[in-house]
């Protein structure tokens, strides 16, 4: 059966973000090698000046490059760190983004850019309340996914790690735990993904999807490293849909031992 | 008057929040949000706003996120 986000079917499950790319050349390059269907965008103040002309630095040369790519966008309210700050962010997103899609990140610490669960979870039943269909960026504690669910949120996103970090999955056991807690809800890896091989193993342990922006974006090669990630999230699904091996503690042949030459009983 | 926009001082002729945008070089057609002192404030609102003095301004567009 195919993904589904809020109704919404998903061609992809990598999720891509636009921040830090060289040039924009390069993030429509990324975006198009990655086959990415969703990516995540921003809503930040303009100085006057920037907005007359189409330059891709401004926000309307920005909003044209992401038109050219035909991707559904997922804005953000990335740096907020009140509710009433990620709610008004929201609604901006909302009228200038066309979009009932809100990416909800309410932080709690500048350091870590974890997410402020008390926050998180106010701002959701707001947000849920006023017809937003929100993507909470949580971490992978069960309870406030649990609250989050009962806010009106009906797709979850924990971190691997901290934003930005490359460091993987930094707790693979409770994510783990979540992905059996919530067999139903669509469950996407948010942030901290480094290397092609850290998506994989989020889609093996059964993640619907993976969103990430900084491991493409500051790669040597950021078009090249898009289709890599693309890559390991279609072999990591593949492999949750084909059932990987349990582990054992001992070696157990491959080779039959049945008709070995030179065998003798001991 | 004496507005905050985006953060920074600013002295405005200004009525309404859709003339300040006009000022600016804003049209109806702009991607551009806004909020007042904190609360949004929808496109279709922004003529009927009067701004006051002291009234913090955002002005947003839309920018590369992750």
């Amino acid at each position: 059966m195919m993904l589904e986000f809020y109704g919404q079917q998903v061609a992809s499950r990598l999720l891509m973000g636009t921040a830090l790319f060289p040039s924009p050349d390069i993030l429509q390059k990324a975006v198009r090698a990655s086959h990415a269907s969703i990516v995540t965008v921003s809503v930040r103040r303009e100085a006057a000046s920037a907005q007359s002309g189409q330059s891709s630095q401004s926000g309307q040369g920005f909003w044209e490059l992401i038109r050219q790519l035909d991707v559904r966008v997922l804005p953000n309210t990335a740096g907020c760190k009140s509710v009433k700050e990620a709610v008004t962010t929201a609604k901006m997103a909302r009228e200038l983004f066309e979009t009932n899609w809100i990416k909800l990140e309410v932080i709690a610490n500048d350091d870590t850019l974890q997410p402020d669960l008390f926050g998180l979870v106010e701002a959701a039943k707001i947000l849920c309340d006023e017809g937003f269909e929100v993507f909470p960026y949580t971490t992978e504690d069960l309870g406030a996914a649990e609250r989050l669910l009962e806010a009106g949120c009906e797709i979850l996103m924990p971190w691997g790690a901290p934003i930005g970090s490359a460091r993987g999955l930094n707790n693979p056991f409770a994510l783990e735990s979540m992905r059996a807690y919530f067999p139903d809800t669509p469950l996407i890896i948010d942030a901290g993904i480094g290397a092609p091989s850290h998506a994989a193993r989020a889609m093996e342990m059964g993640y619907d999807a993976v969103l990430l922006n900084t491991a493409i974006a500051k790669a040597g090669d950021p078009v090249h490293m898009a289709k890599a990630f693309a890559g390991a999230i279609e072999a990591g699904r593949s492999a949750f849909l084909a059932g990987v091996m349990e582990p054992r503690d001992m070696a157990s042949p491959s080779t039959p031992v049945a008709g070995t030459p030179f065998f003798k009983l001991d | 008057m004496n507005i905050k926009l985006n953060g920074a001082e600013a002295e405005t002729g200004a009525k309404t929040l859709k003339q300040l945008c006009d000022m600016l070089g804003y049209d109806l057609e702009a991607k551009i949000a806004t909020a007042v002192n904190g609360e949004f404030m929808a496109k279709a609102e922004r003529d009927n706003y009067q701004l006051a003095s002291g009234d913090e301004i955002e002005i947003v567009a839309p920018r590369q996120g992750g």
